[in-house]
């Protein structure tokens, strides 16, 4: 029977510490103790109408942790927990649950309505709610049902299908579920509540009904209700059938086109006169449909042959109307919206949803939006001159430049101009079409750019004047300037043009990240930014000397964010900002001037110096690994070489901290990387440090809680390792191996349909072909017969990839074939029989000689080579 | 559950700067693991080609050239490849890079199967040398070692040259004659592509890798700064009548110096090899018979043998052929020693053979050779000038063969005509 704990409920949420921390021991002790009472308990306080409310919403609260948790090892912990539960317990809890649903609580009904589809999304897929679908229906179809309690049902199916899979259910139960929710939107029927509980739910239940949307008459009834339920009399109700309309946009894009006419029209009337809420979905809409198009533009396979058009070109057919709707919203800015983050308002979402329409239909956008640019840019009304530039800004990125090149260059000296509007707007949306501008019309590289030597010196000269304005425009000037550095990039001879104001380029970005009044605009961070890209696109040899100064000023600068006064965490969290941006700086320093044999010298000379603040600065956190800093070291162990191995002593538990970061998986993964790099470096030298090394990337790969994303470099890091250590890898073999094994077999059982899955899966077999590489050439001539016992594996790994053409891509049959050729080099005549047996890989070393990649054609020769040797061999 | 966010990236760059360093990390990181890869490699084929074509090569060959370079340092050999090689200075260079070429043998009869197996190519006249490209500059060696030329070029890595494409990493290795009056290298076999090795290839491939391959990179180019001399690929024939014909009578840019025969399916085998052969006659080379110090043709034909053990006379075959003996103490009078180059002239008494097999030389001794010289002579060029001398092959005789093996082919219609 279920305890009374009212109490400690409410003692839990005491102002006085000591009472507080009493009270959730005890309720901890309670959920250790006896978890079935626990959440009966919880249950049975949060059905109690004549509990308080505070107590019945953390019951509320404490039985969603207890069914649900973002960690995935713990979510699994508490599904097992739960499946231990008694069933007639269980019952007890699930029937309290949904009683709730019927309480004059509000905030009682929507707990209960979330918990009941954690309950579901547990059970259901094993079978164990069957009734749930029908009593949840049946609150909806009872005579007399409450409106209250209609509301919190459809609000609960709605999570349930967010919750769970279509195909947990049959369809018969689909089809209610999805009647139930339509009906709730029925406006002659149903009190507004339970509409826009519905308009919700089907939100909620649009993925749901992928059966429902491909039958036409379904589908006409869902998409009428969805129309009408868009024109009810609340606002709130219009917005969350907007949002409807959105979702559908991008899930049903094929079956769309019947329904265009009229929502064009629903679209179209809120964006012109409904209120903001409703008309920024109905501009959504928009966007949706553009992403749609371009994405399938973008993805339409080149070799199908046909010239049909990827889509429906909804955007194109509606070009005229869509662009006129779009262009008014522009002239409604808000005073104050450059300095928000937080704004967003009609004039943003119609700009942006302009420049997407731009992409989506290239060159006819432009002659339907020039008039507007030209009627208005220079009018007195700022609102007016403001909306034109964006206008063109917006437009730079889809036409062609051979449309946009004359325009531009006729703009150009107009826009430079405008840096110096009255207007704080103006200036700023200026000075992003500049930025823009440089973006996309200027790549010498490729031979076009509208900059020239001649007006370069005009333009250098504005940008370096504007970029002392307030610090919402001098941001934009830094993006200008980072894409005009970017354009000289791999430039050859043009990259020299920009060599004679490098260093004014640099001492103004320098000042501009030392600007006070930036903080909120994180002036400071496009500063930097700028910085680095413009000394990655620099000509070395004309700006080396340039560089080689920035280099102490920065460190300087890195050393004194050592002494902040650090009082607060806010405090500790701007130094970290700051030691990251500067940390960036030193990476791409480091990596500009290792990459080539003169300049390297001036690295080597600074090298002590720079980790000795790389170690400060990991010093100054003590919770986590400094990503940045992490990032620069990498950098500092390729340009220094062997010579590295002085630093490890003081790293290596950097690096350890880095390897057990499993949280911030970003850090991990980094750490990662720059272990491999270090390994090249140190080569065998590396060695001391390998056996915890390797014990904590074997015991990350078997841990459930590491993000997948940093399984193939950890794969790969092995093969680093080993390279590096040669025959010393011996004693990780067996562990290494049986880990890549089971990789291997997960990566065979993954869903080829999965676009994203395919991508992580080629990503883990190149891994893993890369780490036999690795192994197999550190064993050459030493240890090969080690690899033997796992020959077979391996080939029949190749085997498998092999036969699966359409998801591996070209790097990975690239590792797969030169492991092949690894493995028949190192391990030699002992493989000559397996090789013998596994007569795929003629196959496959045709198919990868016909390829058009060379590098691919080449590994393949030499593999075939390496096999024809062990084949003729006696 | 939560609503869906419908802000969008307002007057921002879609990708963070760091996102940015991120990429490029992991992209220089990728870079890097495939060249120490790569690296390792190449290492197998370009140093373990040579094991393997001979069993039984002397174990000193590799002991010699490899503990040199390593330094003392790095016990493992996987630390040692061609682009370490390639930064090698004096002697170690000479030596290592001595032994990396493939030596063709004199034809001393006609092998079998011309027609099908074998591509025939005029020999440029000049010197042939191992062209290696790598971290931005080129250098040539001749067949001692020696360097020819410092040089830049548009092969892969072969120049400081900016946007070059490939790895910087990535380098090249060409077997070249250069050819002095128009100074150009004339490209007779590809040996490493872009960091790639080509010695496990066979010569079908690395000949139309070859053609393909150099015109793209700008190497055929005339010279210009970045590209001091300008390399040209020979061009081969299927040595069949038109392909002879072609290649002894056809017109060149250059000097020939006689015909080079390679074997279809051989692959790059440094040293000396049977796969390959060259043959001369005075209409397609100035030097057919081999001209002494002061560049005259001597009355008795001269050949070089290195000294062994006991007095043993060998060439410079694998496995060394034995040609005499000399006298232990007539070897102790004259201060020499194990592995001296010794030049003999042939006597009246000739060479004798027994069923196409060498068995007997009237040899005189002249004394130890020149110092340039790195090898003795090989059996096969000792019996070629031998002939020249008596009873050359001529080019008739690769022509009868020729045809008599395109006869041969046509046997099934003989048949059912009888």
């Amino acid at each position: 029977m279920a305890m009374e704990i009212t109490q400690f409920l409410l003692a839990a949420q005491s102002a006085d510490a000591r009472v507080r921390t009493e009270a959730e021991a005890s309720l901890r002790q309670f959920q250790e103790q006896n978890l079935p009472l626990f959440l009966l308990s919880l249950s049975f306080e949060l059905e109690n109408n004549d509990k308080p409310a505070e107590s019945r919403r953390l019951a509320g609260i404490l039985l969603k942790n207890s069914l649900d948790a973002k960690d995935s090892a713990r979510k699994d912990h508490l599904v097992k927990q739960w499946f231990a539960i008694d069933v007639a317990l269980k019952s007890q809890i699930k029937e309290l649950l949904l009683r709730t649903l019927g309480s004059s609580a509000l905030e009682a009904r929507h707990t209960s309505a979330q918990v009941i589809a954690k309950v579901a999304s547990i059970e259901i897929p094993q079978k164990q709610w069957p009734e749930l679908v029908g009593s949840l229906l049946n609150n909806m179809t009872q005579q007399g049902s409450p409106a209250h309690l209609k509301q919190s049902t459809l609000e609960t199916l709605g999570y349930v299908c967010e919750e769970i899979s279509h195909h947990d259910l049959v369809q018969n139960e689909v089809n209610s579920v999805l009647t139930a929710v339509v009906q709730g939107m029925n406006q002659s029927e149903n009190t507004a509540e339970v509409r826009l509980a519905a308009t919700k739910a089907l939100l909620n239940a649009l993925d749901f009904s992928q059966t429902n949307f491909e039958n036409e008459m379904e589908r006409n009834y869902i998409m009428k209700m969805v129309c009408e339920t868009a024109c009810s009399k609340e606002a709130e109700i219009r917005q969350a059938a907007f949002e409807c309309l959105v979702s559908i946009a991008s899930t049903y894009y094929e079956v769309l086109e019947q329904y265009m006419p009229t929502l064009f029209e629903l679209t179209s009337n809120a964006v012109k006169g409904d209120e903001e809420s409703v008309a920024l979905q109905a501009i959504e809409f928009w966007s949706s449909i553009c992403d749609e198009e371009i994405d399938r533009q973008e993805y339409d396979s080149p070799d199908s042959g046909d010239s049909s058009p990827s889509h429906s070109c909804f955007i194109e057919k509606a070009l005229p109307h869509l662009v006129q709707m779009l262009l008014e919203t522009l002239l409604k800015q808000e005073e104050d919206q450059d300095h928000d983050d937080d704004v967003w308002n009609i004039s943003m979402a119609g700009g942006t949803c302009l420049g997407l329409v731009a992409r989506t239909v290239g060159d006819s956008i432009v002659p339907l939006v020039m008039p507007f640019v030209e009627k208005n840019i220079s009018s007195p009304d700022w609102r007016s001159r403001e909306a034109a530039t964006y206008a063109f800004g917006s437009i730079l990125e889809g036409p062609t430049i051979d449309k946009l090149a004359p325009m531009v260059a006729a703009g150009l000296e107009f826009l430079l101009n405008a840096t110096k509007d009255g207007n704080n707007h103006v200036r700023d949306t200026t000075a992003w079409t500049l930025s823009r501008i440089f973006e996309f019309l200027h790549s010498p590289d490729s031979g076009f750019s509208v900059i020239s030597p001649e007006n370069l010196p005009r333009i250098v000269s504005v940008l370096l004047e504007s970029i002392k304005d307030v610090p919402n425009v001098a941001e934009k000037v830094c993006g200008a300037i980072y894409n005009l550095a970017q354009g000289y990039e791999d430039s050859g001879a043009n990259s020299s043009l920009l060599s004679p104001y490098l260093t004014e380029i640099i001492t103004h970005l320098l000042a501009a990240a030392e600007r006070t009044d930036g903080a909120e605009s994180k002036l400071r961070g496009a500063a930097y930014e700028t910085l680095n890209e413009v000394v990655r696109c620099s000509n070395l040899s004309e700006a080396s000397s340039i560089i080689a100064h920035l280099l102490p000023a920065i460190m300087k600068k890195l050393a004194e964010t050592m002494d902040l006064p650090i009082i607060s965490t806010d405090d500790r969290e701007k130094q970290a900002e700051l030691q990251a941006s500067l940390c960036g700086v030193l990476q791409v320093i480091i990596q500009k001037l290792s990459g080539r044999e003169d300049t390297k010298p001036i690295i080597m000379q600074n090298a002590d110096d720079i980790m000795r603040l790389f170690l400060r600065v990991f010093g100054c956190h003590s919770s986590s690994v400094h990503e940045e800093a992490m990032l620069a070291i990498g950098a500092l162990a390729y340009a220094t070489g062997a010579e590295f191995v002085k630093y490890m002593p003081e790293l290596f538990k950097y690096l350890q901290m880095g390897l057990q970061n499993f949280e911030e998986y970003q850090v991990c993964s980094i750490t990662v990387g720059v272990i491999g790099d270090i390994c090249r470096a140190l080569d065998e030298k590396i060695l001391p440090f390998c056996d915890q090394i390797m014990g904590l990337l074997i015991q990350n790969l078997q841990s459930g809680a590491l993000h997948r994303s940093v399984k193939p470099p950890m794969f790969s890091c092995f093969g680093d390792i080993a390279l590096a250590i040669g025959s010393h890898f011996e004693r990780y073999v067996a562990p290494a191996v049986q880990i890549m094994q089971g990789a291997a077999q997960v990566c065979a059982q993954m869903d080829t349909l999965d676009e994203e899955l395919m991508d992580y899966a080629n990503q883990l077999r190149r891994s893993i072909f890369e780490a036999y590489s690795g192994i197999l050439q550190g064993f050459k001539d030493t240890k090969a017969e080690l690899m033997m016992p796992y020959a077979q594996h391996l080939l029949q790994f190749v085997e498998l990839v092999s036969k699966d053409p359409l998801s591996r891509d070209e790097s990975v049959t690239k590792a797969a074939v030169a492991a092949m050729g690894d493995l028949a080099d190192v391990v030699g005549e002992n493989t000559k029989q397996l090789f013998n047996n596994f007569t795929f890989f003629g196959e496959f070393l045709n198919e990868c000689l016909e390829s058009e990649d060379e590098d691919l054609k080449v590994t393949a020769r030499w593999t075939q080579g390496m096999i024809a040797r062990l084949m003729h061999s006696s | 559950m939560a609503p869906h966010d419908i802000r969008r990236p307002f007057k921002r760059r879609p990708i963070s700067d760091q996102q940015k360093r991120r990429e490029l990390s992991l992209l220089r990181q990728t870079q890097h693991r495939s060249d120490a890869q790569q690296r390792a490699r190449n290492l197998a084929s370009s140093v373990i080609s040579l094991q393997s074509s001979s069993p039984d090569v002397d174990p000193e060959i590799l002991s010699e050239a490899v503990p040199e370079l390593d330094e003392g340092t790095e016990s493992e050999s996987s630390n040692f490849d061609v682009r370490q090689a390639s930064r090698l200075r004096g002697p170690e260079a000479r030596k290592w890079f001595a032994r990396q070429l493939m030596l063709p043998e004199w034809m001393i009869d006609v092998p079998d199967n011309l027609s099908q197996d074998w591509y025939v190519v005029a020999r440029p006249a000049g010197k042939r040398c191992f062209v290696v490209s790598s971290d931005g500059t080129t250098v040539s060696r001749v067949r001692n070692g020696s360097i020819l030329h410092h040089f830049p070029s548009a092969l892969p890595g072969g120049a400081r040259k900016k946007g070059a494409a490939g790895p910087a990493s990535s380098y090249s290795i060409l077997d070249c004659i250069f050819h002095e009056s128009d100074q150009t290298y004339y490209v007779i076999d590809m040996v490493c592509w872009r960091g790639y090795s080509l010695y496990e290839c066979t010569a079908e491939f690395r000949f139309f890798w070859m053609q393909s391959k150099l015109a793209e990179t700008g190497a055929c180019d005339p010279p210009s700064f970045y590209h001091k001399f300008r390399f040209s690929a020979v061009p081969f024939y299927n040595c069949d009548q038109s392909g002879l014909h072609s290649a002894y009578t056809g017109s060149s840019p250059y000097v020939k110096d006689g015909l080079l025969f390679y074997n279809k399916h051989a692959h790059y085998h440094t040293g000396n090899t049977p796969l390959v052969l060259i043959w001369k006659d005075e209409s397609c080379s100035q030097y057919v018979i081999d001209t002494d110090n002061n560049g005259e043709v001597p009355n008795q034909q001269h050949i070089v043998l290195e000294l062994q053990e006991e007095g043993k006379l060998v060439t410079s075959d694998d496995p060394p052929v034995p040609f005499s003996y000399l006298n232990a103490d007539f070897v102790k009078q004259s201060g020499l020693s194990s592995g001296s180059l010794i030049r003999f002239a042939i006597g009246d008494g000739g060479l004798k053979c027994v069923d196409g097999r060498f068995e007997k030389a009237d040899l005189q001794y002249i004394g130890v050779s020149n110092r340039a010289r790195a090898f003795a002579d090989s059996y096969s060029k000792i019996m070629f000038q031998y002939m020249a001398r008596h009873s050359p092959l001529k080019v008739e005789d690769l022509a009868s063969t020729i045809s008599h093996e395109n006869q041969q082919d046509k046997p099934p219609e003989v048949e059912m005509s009888d």
